[in-house]
């Protein structure tokens, strides 16, 4: 129950409920979909950069509350980080999720994504918050072929 | 018989302080059955039909009279008309292989209903496909159930294969197979019927019926996981070719030609899962010992009581048709607004067991404009207070998102 309480808390509810990331950008250079069919959970991503930099990012699709969530939260992280930054934010975010680090230093560059963390006790819902930061770090992959 | 009673024959729901709500996904063992497994293996485990030797015919009994049990449980005028698969799926998958790849021609139609499980679709998307035939869908109206007029125009002279499922694994809609089966006779269409849901709670009789096929799951109805039966009628098992090939199925081989085994060996090829098979025979004398007409009562009782106290539920979305008498054991809901995932891991929390997502059923959710539900499916080992459990675990969903839900 306590690690229920620590994932549904009113960061994550209000980001997946009511999230001012989750519109259309006008224009975008990079746009990909990412799901889950076991789920059905479906997000479509768009980023705009200004050089290296992420200069905007919004999200459109649905699914369940964690997916959501994680999604919104990871776009307020990314923004206004280079490419390279992004890449290791990504990293730390996986690591933390599969509990490969527990450095405190290293996890605080994922501002408000930290409160993930507790996801890794529910495993039947890891893939829900790692849906968005997988579909990102393909779409950067891609930018470098 | 009370359900508190016969709960005490299943030892994981004594164990376990939880609301077992999933049986549409796998139900859970009686301890019959569980020993009869572990008497085969402690008492009788040699490899069927190969060993001359006293053990391994004591084997190879302990398997031919389960499927003697089968065939008369289902009433099957041949004992050979019962052939043992790994699951459903697998059985569905014989049928479209090796009955609908020789018989299906270009511009013949496959008929199947729009709440298929993928295991009775998919199969036949893949055959029409290749054969250059048609798959059709009949669809359902705002009772969740396929109309007679549906039926009807739906199945025409071109239609050669119906596929249907008995019973829907998410809407719980008793389908009118005997009237399906009646209008397909007609135009010369044989009729694969699903029983995976519908075989553990109700009698079925494959003659009265008159399926040309029927499949079902053991794990379903209190057997092990991995042991399935496909019936077919004996003269159409007959003429069709094995689907898969290896030792057992066979009479003789050569070099390059091979003549195959009578009915029912083969379509049995290589070991069989006889623990499987002794343990489904096992559940078939519990389901028997109980007996359908106390099943039923006890089930009507308690998926009664359950939509009674659901539907007092203001915030929930009842996915579910309102002739009862059309209706089994499986109620899909939704939270208006709350993602079923997130239901799910929160009835969990309070012990709570339910199925969230999509079933295996796409199209269906795609017909409904959902991309999911949560599913609460019953057996006669439910009790009132499972409901009260998960009534309970719903409003404390409820209670945490309401503030955030359409804000």
């Amino acid at each position: 129950m306590e690690d229920l309480n620590n994932i549904y808390n009113d960061l994550i509810m209000e980001h997946s409920m009511n999230s001012y990331n989750k519109k259309k950008l006008n224009k975008c250079d990079l746009c990909e979909m990412g799901n889950n069919p076991n789920c059905g959970d479906e997000i479509e991503i768009q980023l705009k950069l200004n050089g290296d930099k992420i200069e905007d990012m919004a999200f459109t699709g649905h699914g369940c509350a964690i997916s959501q969530a994680s999604t919104s939260i990871m776009i307020d992280t990314l923004k206004g980080k280079t490419i390279e930054e992004a890449r290791e934010i990504i990293k730390t975010f996986i690591e933390m999720i599969k509990r490969e680090t527990t450095d405190e230093e290293e996890l605080k560059k994922l501002e408000d994504a930290i409160a993930f963390r507790n996801i890794s006790n529910m495993p039947a819902r890891v893939k829900c918050a790692l849906l968005a930061w997988h579909t990102v770090e393909d779409m950067i992959n891609k930018t470098e072929k | 018989m009370k359900a508190q009673e016969i709960k005490k024959d299943f030892p994981l729901l004594l164990k376990r302080d939880i609301a077992y709500l999933d049986s549409g996904a796998t139900s859970q063992r009686p301890i019959q059955v569980i020993k009869a497994i572990e008497e085969f293996y402690e008492k009788e485990n040699a490899n069927p039909h190969r060993g001359s030797y006293e053990l391994s015919v004591e084997a190879t009994e302990e398997y031919e009279n389960t499927r003697a049990k089968i065939a008369k449980f289902i009433n099957a005028k041949h004992t050979e008309e019962v052939i043992f698969t790994k699951n459903a799926t697998e059985s569905l998958n014989l049928i479209a292989y090796s009955y609908g790849m020789d018989n299906l021609k270009k511009d013949d139609e496959v008929v199947i209903s729009i709440m298929e499980h993928h295991s009775n679709l998919v199969p036949w998307q893949k055959i029409t496909k290749a054969t250059g035939s048609k798959l059709k869908y009949m669809y359902i109206n705002k009772n969740f159930e396929i109309s007679d007029e549906e039926i009807e125009n739906k199945i025409t002279d071109k239609t050669k294969i119906v596929g249907i499922t008995h019973v829907s694994n998410v809407l719980g809609t008793i389908n009118n197979v005997k009237k399906i089966i009646e209008c397909a006779h007609k135009k010369g269409a044989i009729v694969v019927v699903d029983a995976s849901q519908s075989i553990p709670h109700m009698k079925i009789d494959v003659q009265d019926l008159d399926a040309d096929f029927l499949v079902f799951s053991g794990h379903k109805m209190l057997a092990p996981l991995g042991v399935g039966v496909l019936y077919g009628k004996k003269e159409i098992l007959d003429k069709m070719t094995p689907f898969l090939m290896g030792g057992e199925m066979i009479e003789y081989v050569y070099e390059q030609e091979t003549t195959f085994a009578p009915l029912p060996y083969k379509f049995e090829a290589g070991t069989q899962n006889v623990e499987g098979v002794v343990g489904l025979g096992a559940a078939i004398d519990y389901i028997e010992k109980i007996g359908y007409n106390q099943i039923q009562e006890l089930e009507d009782e308690i998926v009664s009581y359950a939509k009674q106290e659901l539907s007092k539920l203001d915030y929930l979305t009842l996915y579910i048709t309102p002739n009862s008498k059309n209706h089994s054991s499986v109620i899909s809901f939704n939270i208006k607004g709350v993602h079923p995932h997130d239901v799910a891991s929160i009835l969990d929390s309070e012990g709570v067991c339910i199925r969230s997502g999509n079933h295996c059923v796409q199209p269906l959710m795609r017909f409904l404009d959902i991309d999911s539900t949560c599913r609460a499916s019953f057996y006669f080992y439910n009790t009132k207070e499972d409901v009260d459990r998960l009534v309970h675990a719903l409003n404390k969903t409820y209670e945490m998102f309401k503030k955030y839900i359409n804000k």
